[in-house]
């Protein structure tokens, strides 16, 4: 059996009296994509935020190729190599997406413009930012040089899950990337998201959008009152049956 | 007052053929704020030169860069606050208390010219560091907290100086170095407003080329997403004005020349011709949009708005009115940039 990538297990986070984990676990192979439901209030987005190391967990423990890891920041899990796609998107609107891209890991110029006077390498990452919204398909976005603010909401997801693919060497998180997209925007970003585990990073999607999961999905991680309550095969089980699993309608298939 | 007609070929971005005008005109002040300031300016000088044969003459160029070398060199600090959606009310009082430290101490206790400069930037950075802790760490609104800090610089100078302004014959030579002149053609320039000038030009650098540029951007425009990309906001925003300190104390230096003395009275209305400068050179209030050329020219726009005003013999009072008004439309201007369309 292979070992999972990213593992989580038994992890805890207690917020004053709420109790958002209770002892969750989580496991994403190599190269899938593992898409995380539940209902409102069932730790989603508390487990997203301990694994991209935005909150801290009480208890449990997190592995990333069997190796036990701690984040306490964000910054340390981007270093170990994942990378989250925010539902707020975390990109500077007025900056141009050649510097969103590049946002807090700006390249220098070679040399001594870039060791003393630490000059940005401008076009490098423009260049880089090119090659990167090519590799994934992005057409429609043709100057790299053009404020973030000036893109449609699906362009600006695609800035995000571009920055996400391109740092991204291990694990690419997505909160919610179609939550305010229309149907076509929706399309281009779950074509966006089959590319990125086709070009072999393994994928956790959160979604509320059943179709949008069942869709893309190779598991189903389905949370229920801050647990796993089971894992899923999006091809034998219907849509109606997942959801009566998350809301507690259906106790889980063995 | 900013409706000419963007240059044709101009290259703005995805150009679509279908828009409008006014909607071309729109995305290319989004990416270029600068340009109408620039066009301000150039019509202003234009206008004046016509309605006053002295404008243009060589003394009175001259005269107008030396009124524009303080508020525009406090300008630049205030820019790289404003720019991370802050302000300080409280820049003023620091290049005074600055000013005021620096002369005093080499007159009363004949500290030479380089260490009384020194001294004189020491206590600038700290009183920027002042203002950047307490943004940063009791996390109060820069509005209040230079608001508080306006108040608190001004009576220490009043205390330290006892109201008395220093003679400029008490002080070192480099001192008032500021203030001497060096002539190109038949015009008289000062060293102040050529330190001015290389200020703009080395700032403008840095916000353009640099990491810490472009995160003092990102920090103004959305500091969760800024936080969330990695960036240390704090320590960012702690810098910007530790930066706006330095160059504060650079400010005060230009003052001393100026005045050919250091008065405790002196730039008491410093702070809003700064942000009226930079506001008018279109930098965003809100933050993460603008530039510090613009903040020149902006402090340009003002002071040729009241040397050509005067000159055609038109009442203070008027020249005040035209600031207002410029304000205005600067504000009008930037809002409706910031509702730009896909």
């Amino acid at each position: 059996m292979t070992t999972p990538i990213l593992q989580a297990r038994g992890l805890v986070k207690r917020y004053g009296r709420v109790t958002a984990l209770a002892g969750a676990d989580l496991d994403l192979m190599p190269g899938e994509i593992l898409a995380v439901i539940g209902d409102n209030g069932a730790g989603k987005s508390s487990l997203i935020k301990a694994l991209c190391g935005a909150v801290i967990p009480d208890e449990g423990e997190i592995l990333l190729d069997g190796r036990p890891v701690s984040f306490a920041t964000p910054v340390d899990a981007r270093v170990a190599g994942i990378e989250t796609v925010h539902q707020s998107l975390a990109v500077a609107p007025s900056l141009d997406i050649a510097a969103n891209l590049f946002l807090g890991r700006e390249r220098r110029r070679p040399g001594v413009l870039g060791s003393v006077f630490r000059m940005l390498d401008r076009t490098g990452m423009r260049a880089e930012a090119k090659k990167q919204l090519d590799a994934l398909g992005i057409m429609t976005i043709q100057n790299p040089g053009q404020a973030v603010e000036t893109l449609s909401g699906g362009q600006r997801q695609a800035v995000a899950v571009a920055r996400a693919a391109a740092f991204g060497s291990r694990v690419v998180i997505m909160d919610e990337p179609t939550a305010a997209l229309g149907v076509r925007e929706s399309r281009a970003v779950l074509d966006l998201i089959l590319q990125v585990r086709d070009r072999g990073l393994p994928v956790i999607l959160i979604s509320h959008n059943m179709p949008h999961v069942f869709e893309v999905a190779d598991r189903v991680h389905i949370q229920r009152l801050g647990r796993r309550k089971a894992v899923v095969d999006p091809k034998t089980i219907s849509m109606s049956d997942a959801v009566a699993i998350m809301t507690g309608a259906k106790e889980a298939p063995e | 007052m900013t409706t000419t007609a963007p240059p044709a070929g101009t290259p703005v971005g995805d150009e679509h053929t279908t828009r409008s005008p006014l909607s071309r005109l729109q995305h290319l002040l989004h990416a270029q704020a600068t340009i109408g300031p620039a066009v301000v300016l150039l019509i202003a000088i234009v206008v004046f030169a016509l309605l006053s044969d002295r404008f243009l003459q060589p003394n009175n160029i001259s005269l107008i860069l030396q009124q524009v070398a303080v508020v525009g060199t406090l300008a630049v600090g205030q820019t790289i606050i404003i720019l991370t959606a802050g302000i300080d009310l409280s820049c003023g009082a620091v290049m005074v208390l600055t000013s005021i430290v620096m002369a005093k101490v080499a007159a009363e206790t004949g500290l030479p010219g380089v260490p009384a400069l020194l001294l004189g930037f020491l206590i600038g950075t700290v009183c920027g560091l002042l203002n950047g802790l307490l943004v940063t760490r009791l996390r109060l609104p820069p509005f209040i907290v230079t608001l508080g800090t306006l108040n608190v610089f001004f009576a220490l100078n009043l205390w330290y100086s006892e109201s008395a302004t220093i003679r400029g014959g008490d002080m070192p030579k480099l001192l008032l170095w500021t203030g001497e002149t060096f002539t190109v053609g038949n015009t008289r320039i000062t060293y102040g407003s050529i330190i001015m000038v290389l200020l703009v030009a080395g700032m403008a650098f840095v916000l353009k080329n640099t990491s810490w540029g472009r995160h003092v951007y990102a920090t103004g425009d959305d500091p969760e997403a800024s936080r969330l990309s990695g960036i240390r906001t704090a320590r960012v925003l702690l810098s910007v004005y530790a930066t706006a300190g330095v160059i504060y104390a650079l400010a005060a230096w230009i003052l001393i020349g100026r005045i050919a003395s250091a008065s405790p009275q002196a730039g008491q209305t410093e702070n809003l011709d700064s942000i009226t400068a930079v506001v008018i050179g279109g930098t965003s209030l809100f933050g993460g949009r603008g530039a510090i050329v613009g903040s020149l020219i902006g402090a340009l726009i003002v002071g040729v708005f009241r040397n050509g005003l005067a000159l055609a013999g038109v009442d203070v009072l008027w020249q005040t009115f035209a600031v207002g008004v410029l304000i205005i439309a600067a504000v009008s201007i930037d809002q409706w940039i910031r509702k730009v369309k896909p």
